[in-house]
């Protein structure tokens, strides 16, 4: 039986690492392969819907428990499997609607699976693999913690339908008590509010902006346009390049 | 005329008499009461005036320590910092300011520990998440934070203590679950979305939000220590706290982070039936024969 539902994540990792990325015995909406950028390896991952999970509050792209879970699993195989040798740049291509809200997500502990892929990416990118996120559409609340906080470097297609964000706007307009509209006028004056991709880029997150040509159809150019970026990451361009590793993965702004 | 009658108070009750509550005591209070006494020495203190930049401007008080207090001192003699979280000012959100704090702690305690000195972390959490106000930068310095505790807890442990009564929610349940060990009280929650955030989204039909006894059924401090994901279950007792945590940090590093039991989860989902809703019950005993 297939229930392939196409999404951006979903066409965007295809067109990146030339495979369907299934893999058994996880579930439908983890997507992981490798793939090839320049010369070398790399690791591929995403989420995509999957009408047939398991956990029905899980279809549609959301970071749930079995995705946090065998997620985690994965990128332990990645390590364990470079352990010794060269550590191949992880790119996770990032389109996941939010974490899962359900009531059966919070009986098992969802928030241990999404700590769980959080300290993967983390020891991967301690490892020495280059960690990428490569937003090609939403990474909201504990889609964004769980797949992009811990990389290296965050790349985003520029694009009105790439959003990263801590709440949807309206649910946050509720909480906040406040109006959609009021909510847009605020976020003029306070960046860190905004819903855009230009405004979550003013606040120095991102490694770049691509704009890329419609992105909900990604053609071998555009893949190729997309393939050079990541390339020229400067861990990942020296991964590619052969050295052996950049020492324990460094990031931000914290500790240095 | 009345003969007068001299009560005799069983132990449990006087016991009871006796305790002073954890969950009564503010931030500065609980990080005072989790060091050593006389060694508690707070970083970026009130008076430093490190507050949001972006409450203001929405028209809300900033508070002078943003919410978040640490505090560097001693933990049954050793070097210690106590990063205490109060649930009293804007729902123990995490902001720039606040965030960044906790990130710095645990770097510098890393920082420390690098060094050889075997500086150990306690992060005694009220939190409902993101703080909204500041919602992407909140976001970035979750991130920051999740990273410097990955980082930290390599060398040390990094205790976790949830008491309430605002619980652990949002971006802060995932520090929980990062945390080589977690304390709870039966008072206190941990969950990832709150039941109202459930409701809302998934309708009542899902999660019923007022259902009190059910939301502390899955998510209060018995249930999660039942099921796995706390280690400790304390009463509401502020020394009985302080000692459970001296215990774990002389226990040293978990034999398994609970963060790296994917094998042992990914077998306890699998056996579980998706296509029905579940009890409590049910849970505790999924995981226990799982455990076997």
């Amino acid at each position: 039986m297939s229930a392939i539902v196409t999404s951006r994540g979903r066409k965007w990792f295809e067109a990146l690492s030339g495979s369907d990325g299934k893999h058994a015995p996880g579930p439908g909406s983890l997507l992981i392969a490798d793939g090839v950028l320049g010369k070398e390896k790399v690791a591929y991952i995403a989420l995509a819907p999957d009408p047939l999970s398991r956990f029905p509050r899980a279809r549609a792209a959301e970071v749930g428990v079995e995705e946090g879970w065998y997620g985690t699993k994965a990128l332990h195989q990645v390590i364990e499997a470079d352990r010794n040798g060269v550590k191949r740049p992880i790119i996770t291509v990032v389109d996941s609607k939010n974490q899962a809200y359900g009531r059966r997500e919070e009986m098992v502990g969802i928030h241990l699976a999404g700590a769980a892929i959080i300290a993967a990416y983390a020891e991967a990118r301690m490892a020495g693999h280059p960690v990428i996120a490569l937003i090609v559409g939403r990474a909201v609340s504990g889609s964004f913690l769980a797949l992009c906080g811990q990389a290296n470097e965050m790349i985003a297609f520029d694009d009105p339908e790439v959003l990263i964000h801590a709440m949807y706007k309206d649910a946050a307009a509720r909480i906040t008590r406040r109006t959609v509209e009021e909510l847009d006028k605020l976020s003029e004056k306070i960046v860190p509010m905004a819903y855009d991709i230009k405004s979550f880029n003013k606040l120095g997150g991102l490694f770049r902006l691509v704009d890329v040509a419609a992105p909900d159809a990604p053609s071998e150019a555009t893949a190729a346009q997309v393939k050079a970026v990541l390339e020229r990451i400067p861990n990942v361009k020296a991964r590619l390049a052969g050295a052996a590793g950049v020492g324990e993965g460094s990031r931000s702004y914290v500790g240095q | 005329m009345t003969e007068s009658v001299e009560y005799q108070l069983a132990p449990e009750v006087l016991s009871l008499s006796n305790r002073r509550s954890y969950i009564e005591l503010n931030a500065r209070a609980r990080a005072t009461q989790l060091l050593d006494p006389g060694t508690f020495h707070e970083l970026l203190d009130p008076f430093d005036r490190v507050e949001s930049p972006w409450l203001p401007l929405q028209g809300i008080v900033p508070q002078s320590d943003d919410g978040c207090v640490v505090a560097k001192g001693r933990i049954d003699g050793k070097p210690a910092v106590v990063i205490a979280m109060e649930g009293k000012f804007q729902g123990g959100s995490i902001g720039e300011v606040c965030g960044m704090k906790m990130a710095m702690a645990f770097a510098l305690a890393r920082q420390d520990n690098e060094k050889g000195i075997p500086t150990r972390a306690v992060l005694s959490l009220e939190s409902g998440g993101v703080r909204l106000q500041e919602a992407n930068i909140g976001e970035l310095v979750i991130a920051e934070i999740y990273a410097e505790l990955v980082a930290l807890r390599r060398h040390i442990p990094v205790i976790v203590v949830i008491a309430g009564s605002t619980g652990c929610f949002g971006g802060m349940s995932l520090a929980a679950g990062l945390a080589s060990y977690v304390v709870m009280t039966r008072q206190a929650r941990l969950s990832m979305n709150g039941p109202e955030v459930i409701e809302l989204e998934a309708g009542v039909e899902e999660l019923d939000a007022s259902n009190k006894p059910f939301i502390w059924g899955y998510c209060g401090g018995a249930q999660r220590f039942a099921a796995g994901a706390a280690d400790v279950l304390v009463e509401d007792d502020a020394e009985e706290i302080t000692n459970a945590v001296k215990a774990l940090f002389r226990q040293g590093q978990p034999a398994q982070l609970r963060s790296d039991k994917y094998d042992q989860y990914i077998a306890f989902l699998s056996a579980l039936d998706t296509s029905r809703q579940w009890t409590a019950e049910e849970i505790c005993k999924a995981w226990k024969e799982g455990a076997k």
